[in-house]
């Protein structure tokens, strides 16, 4: 079953064709890479299907339902959720108190409830601490979770990117470069953790630039440049397209 | 005593000030929105209705939160510089509202205005009862925002604050939270607007002026925005020195600028931070006068 579709989507910035009526398949349980060169849409893409820019044109079907245009944070309660291609984290908390803000979404709890804090309420922030420390765990974080965000090494924060989106318990996570800068050892960990998750079941859409890390990751790539999509199939039909070989030598 | 009740009204103002701030703005209408707890409350209990004080008391705070509410849609849609632009515009409009219609009394406003209905037996006529039912006002608002602060909601606002979208990709409703923010804070700058009006037994628009909120942006600024005492601290210096340069008053808002350029300058977190930076300076000399010593 597909679990994500677009259908003809499209985003114009005036003149600019930034995604150009891009239809896309995605089914349940996939690691599916999106590559394509620097300004190829990739990016809108991204934000077109969480709710941060609205298309111009087409929809974005999930799970059988059109969130097209929806708010972003009513996208992610549905369980679509996204990382970003900066480190982007709230960099004055500790990690610990990064994943247990994202975690809010799970946890019902009224704005009384929040105000007035009971010894209810107290101990359901104790099972979103645990909760959170858990996630950390996975992402192998345990250590420094009480170290401030914005002060972690680039690979810890990378990864508590991942952790604050797990938080928001995914069916789909849209990973938007997720091994950016770091070194092979990394990549490689970051790479072996992401399949971890596909095999607790998540799907997940993956914009990557690193070529060898998207290619021994993904069953299926799906390629675009100059927001139309060229090319789909596995790596290696990708690393023989004519058209993919193209557009990144500049033909 | 009339020192101490204005300055406690002022408290409730650069708390619940504060409290925006939080969320990332510095809401000039503030002081505006005060004067419609103000008016609400003089117009009910004197010129239109005989309604009871203690009826208009959270009325006027609630009408002030229902501004709010509606000025919050286009103003929390602007950030920055943006929002304090259009929060100083629709405060303006507010005061002018009140200049121009007679409804509200025009430049005069309305005056006088009853004092506080007597209850359980007291008689709010002089200085003393009503000190110590400001002070119990405060008091309570004065917790309700701490608690707030503390609380979850206080948390996310922060966070709102420091990265909206990735707040808004955690499945958080920022847009909620801002307009919950704004129009709580409104709530009790309306209180603070009822009792500063029943207390001097008169409103007109003069009495809301953007000198008024600049005073509350100082006090926040000199006292420190980060944690929930420095406003407090702010408006208590704030005031002192009014007091102690009570014979020189057009010297005051010179005073005022000079002090605020000063811990701009030297304390850039507020007198909050002082003890903090002084702390380790005090060791240092300590330590130098022992190896004097020796």
């Amino acid at each position: 079953m597909n679990i994500l579709e677009l259908v003809g989507l499209r985003k114009q910035f005036g003149e600019l064709v930034a995604v150009n009526d891009i239809d896309l398949r995605i089914e349940e349980g996939e690691i599916r890479g999106l590559i394509g060169p620097n300004g190829s849409g990739k990016t809108t893409l991204f934000n077109l299907i969480s709710g941060f820019t609205r298309p111009t044109k087409g929809k974005v079907i999930w799970q059988g339902h059109n969130i097209t245009g929806r708010l972003p944070h009513t996208i992610v309660r549905k369980r679509l959720a996204r990382t970003f291609q900066l480190t982007t984290l709230l960099k004055e908390m500790t990690a610990l108190q990064n994943v247990v803000m994202a975690c809010h979404l799970h946890t019902r709890m009224g704005l009384f409830e929040q105000f007035l804090r009971g010894a209810r309420t107290r101990k359901k922030e104790k099972a979103v601490e645990r909760k959170a420390i858990g996630l950390l765990e996975t992402m192998g974080m345990a250590d420094v979770k009480d170290e401030i965000a914005g002060e972690l090494p680039h690979g810890y924060q990378r990864a508590l990117g991942i952790a604050i989106v797990l938080a928001s318990e995914p069916k789909l996570m849209l990973l938007d470069e997720p091994v950016t800068g770091m070194n092979p050892v990394e990549t490689k960990e970051m790479m072996e953790r992401i399949k971890m998750l596909r095999d607790n079941g998540i799907t997940i859409l993956l914009v990557e630039h690193d070529m060898k890390a998207v290619m021994g990751t993904c069953e299926k790539i799906t390629v675009m440049n100059f927001g139309k999509k060229i090319a789909e199939g596995s790596p290696e039909e990708i690393s023989k397209n004519k058209g993919v070989i193209e557009a990144y030598l500049g033909a | 005593m009339h020192v101490l009740i204005l300055l406690l009204i002022d408290v409730i103002l650069v708390v619940s000030f504060r409290l925006v701030t939080t969320m990332g703005g510095w809401n000039f209408a503030h002081i505006a929105i005060m004067g419609v707890g103000g008016y609400t409350s003089a117009l009910l209990t004197t010129t239109y209705l005989h309604w009871s004080f203690w009826l208009t008391l959270p009325l006027g705070g609630l009408v002030a939160a229902l501004v709010a509410l509606t000025i919050s849609y286009p103003c929390l849609r602007t950030k920055g510089f943006y929002f304090f632009l259009s929060t100083f515009a629709a405060g303006e409009a507010m005061r002018q509202a009140w200049m121009r219609f007679d409804f509200f009394g025009g430049r005069h406003g309305i005056c006088p205005v009853i004092h506080p209905n007597p209850i359980l037996g007291i008689d709010f006529v002089g200085a003393v009862p009503n000190y110590y039912l400001v002070l119990a006002v405060t008091l309570l608002s004065v917790f309700v925002l701490y608690r707030l602060d503390r609380s979850r909601i206080g948390a996310t606002v922060k966070a709102i604050n420091s990265d909206e979208e990735l707040c808004e990709s955690m499945g958080i409703n920022t847009w909620g939270y801002k307009a919950l923010v704004f129009v709580v804070a409104a709530f009790f700058a309306g209180i603070a607007g009822v009792l500063l009006t029943h207390y001097n037994g008169l409103v007109n628009p003069d009495g809301f002026t953007v000198a008024y909120c600049y005073k509350i942006i100082t006090a926040t600024i000199i006292g420190g925005a980060a944690g929930f005492v420095g406003p407090i601290i702010g408006l208590v210096v704030m005031t002192g020195l009014t007091e102690i340069f009570r014979d020189l008053l057009e010297w005051v808002p010179l005073i005022y600028g000079v002090f605020i350029i000063g811990v701009l300058m030297f304390l850039p977190g507020g007198l909050v931070t002082l003890p903090r930076r002084t702390l380790p300076l005090i060791e240092k000399i300590q330590m130098i006068g022992k190896g004097a010593v020796r």
